[in-house]
């Protein structure tokens, strides 16, 4: 448990961090320092970083194991691309900054509702089963996207469902998903996302509702019968979550030319899940940093061209037996102990071992 | 004639769909982990027994064999170098781990095999066509053999659990790891060869879908691992029972699904079956009730 201070000083760490990072890369972009491939990737990290975050508050926070976040994603950014298409198309809105910021305020909307609904079953199961059900969720929302056809003529909106033949401007075409997408998505657009989620997630977290939705992950049957709603809370969580993922969404699809529903495939649930997961679940900083360095270590890993996703691989496994396994934690705890020790000049074993997880 | 035949090509599909969950649901029992890497020793399966009859000229029969031997090295090797050590962290850890495994195997086939879906060769089940009321329903001979594969190594496995010292040693180590080490069970030895016979399913698995479907790519393994996962959990993750009638109801359902609803949405509706069984019955259809202590 963190003490208030502690909790201001993370706080303001966090915030930092991010704020620094925005404009060393604002800096490095105006002075055109910046390699392509990393340039192509800054809204990229923000939408994944807002992804770990959001997840993290469902597997850290609310402390249940969600496999299916990628189909918030998607929903998210399939909306926000018609609601963007549709704004341009039907009502002139020349805007970018305004197409964009109601596009994802859409997405994020439309992925809470599917939060909201799926959360209603989710949510009485435990555990594994949760899991998996998420699991499916994530599957059916790919599956049904990839029967969505939508249009827009005139200023009105077309919906249609497995080969329909709609008229005007196809915005999505079933599973050959969105094409022609105008790129909207800006850098600093990302990063008062991440901002946003930020303020956000910390400020639940340090609020009475996050101290509830925590106290159930602790202990819920002790939770409830303190008098703390535990649906109410938990339902809080998943659909923040799945809000902020939506957001992430439509950020994210209105960076791409082209987007299809197989983007959002169980594999990138997972992804985000290894970000949450490596980070450390329940640290939400942690979620940035590892968010940030996993999107960035596949580019730079393309010197391996080929064997860039093995190495991916092994230092993922390599990276969670390090962390886990008793044995070699404890050697790294002794190791830190001794430089710790040599540092301040006192023996190396009275020091504090442990905190390294 | 239609509905019986969709119907056999559910049961054959469901069949394959059981085989994989039985891994799953072993692991799961005992080891209280979700193996992700599962699906692809499926793959490493279907390729050896490709590269046995493609290249080496092996003869059909010696090919099956030879994929389960080395997919039984190969489990118990995951196992002993990725999953053992994780014995006492948390689920998670173990989960990210596996699927790190899986990310391992996939991108080690794209290395060795390349990423052109290879033709699994149909010299492997030979067995003609079976042809029924004058003709009029045609049965593959490969859904034959699988529902006849899988009928047998249910037989086989019940059997193995219930008769032999490994497969009561299996039992308990599930029930009671604790107890079960205090008892002088070799719990390490135990986990290993429940790895060892659900990565030998998982070859069987492997050639039998290769045979039905015969597209073979590193990514082959992963969509049916998922459906198989969700059959282990539909019948009651757990129970090698459950895993049997989980697996061949959601063939049947997947199937028919796409035959008579549509076909697009087939996958979702195998999923939204899933989640209405589990509301309805929280720990699957077999599963037992698990009570809470306060």
């Amino acid at each position: 448990m963190r003490t208030k201070k502690g909790k201001l000083i993370y706080n303001l760490i966090t915030f930092g961090l991010v704020t620094a990072a925005f404009l060393i890369c604002n800096s490095m972009l105006q002075s055109g320092s910046m390699s392509r491939t990393l340039k192509g990737q800054l809204v990229p990290i923000c939408a994944w970083i807002v992804m770990a975050i959001s997840l993290n508050l469902v597997i850290g926070i609310s402390g249940e194991l969600s496999l299916g976040h990628a189909g918030f994603m998607s929903v998210g950014a399939f909306t926000g691309i018609v609601v963007s298409g549709w704004l341009l198309n039907g009502f002139q809105v020349e805007n970018d900054a305004l197409r964009l910021v109601i596009a994802m305020v859409a997405g994020g909307v439309a992925a809470g509702v599917a939060g909201v609904i799926i959360g209603i079953p989710v949510l009485r199961l435990r555990g594994d089963y949760l899991a998996i059900v998420t699991l499916a969720f994530g599957e059916i929302i790919r599956n049904v996207m990839n029967c969505v056809y939508v249009s827009v003529e005139g200023s009105s909106l077309r919906l249609g469902f497995i080969n329909p033949n709609l008229p005007g401007t196809l915005l999505l075409n079933g599973p050959n998903g969105a094409v022609k997408v105008q790129r909207i998505s800006t850098f600093l657009a990302g990063f008062l996302l991440v901002i946003f989620t930020l303020v956000v997630v910390l400020n639940l977290i340090n609020s009475r509702s996050g101290r509830a939705i925590m106290a159930i992950r602790d202990n819920r049957i002790a939770a409830e019968s303190m008098g703390i709603n535990v649906t109410k809370y938990k339902m809080m969580a998943f659909v923040l979550s799945a809000v902020l993922a939506g957001m992430a969404g439509a950020l994210y699809g209105l960076n791409m030319n082209t987007l299809v529903p197989a983007k959002f495939k169980f594999d990138q649930s997972i992804n985000v899940l290894v970000f949450v997961v490596l980070g450390g679940i329940g640290n939400i900083l942690g979620s940035v940093i590892s968010a940030t360095l996993l999107t960035v270590l596949p580019e730079v890993l393309r010197a391996f061209s080929q064997f860039r996703m093995l190495v991916y691989a092994i230092v993922l496994i390599v990276v969670m037996l390090a962390t886990n396994n008793p044995l070699l934690r404890s050697w790294f705890n002794q190791l830190t102990a001794k430089v710790k020790g040599r540092i301040t000049g006192r023996d190396g074993q009275t020091t504090k071992g442990g905190g390294a997880a | 004639m239609m509905f019986l035949s969709n119907l056999l090509g559910g049961i054959s599909l469901g069949s394959i769909y059981a085989i994989i969950a039985l891994g799953y649901t072993m692991v799961y029992g005992i080891a209280k982990m979700l193996n992700f890497a599962h699906g692809d020793v499926i793959m490493v399966g279907a390729y050896i027994a490709f590269c046995a009859l493609q290249y080496w000229n092996i003869p059909p029969l010696l090919a099956v064999p030879l994929a389960m031997l080395v997919c039984t090295a190969l489990g118990v090797t995951i196992e002993g170098l990725a999953y053992r050590p994780l014995r006492q962290a948390t689920s998670l850890a173990v989960l990210i781990t596996a699927i790190g495994m899986s990310y391992l195997l996939q991108n080690l086939a794209l290395l060795i095999w390349g990423a052109n879906p290879k033709n699994f060769p149909s010299a492997l089940i030979t067995l003609p066509a079976l042809s029924l009321f004058g003709g009029e329903l045609k049965v593959p001979g490969t859904t034959i053999v699988t529902i006849l594969a899988n009928i047998v190594i249910m037989i086989v496995l019940t059997t193995f659990t219930a008769k032999t010292k490994l497969g009561k040693a299996m039992r308990c180590v599930s029930e009671d790891r604790g107890a079960a080490e205090l008892m002088g069970i070799n719990v390490n030895r135990t986990i290993s060869a429940t790895f060892a016979i659900g990565s030998a399913l998982a070859a069987i698995a492997g050639v039998l879908l290769c045979s039905a479907y015969p597209t073979l790519m590193p990514t082959t393994g992963s969509m049916p691992g998922i459906k198989a996962f969700t059959a282990a959990v539909f019948g009651g993750i757990g129970s090698i029972p459950g895993a049997m009638v989980g697996g061949i109801l959601l063939g049947i359902i997947e199937i028919l699904g796409k035959a008579y609803i549509s076909t697009e949405l087939g996958d979702a509706i195998v999923f939204a079956v899933l989640i209405l069984v589990l509301l309805v019955r929280p720990t699957g259809l077999l599963g037992k009730p698990v009570h809470e202590k306060v």
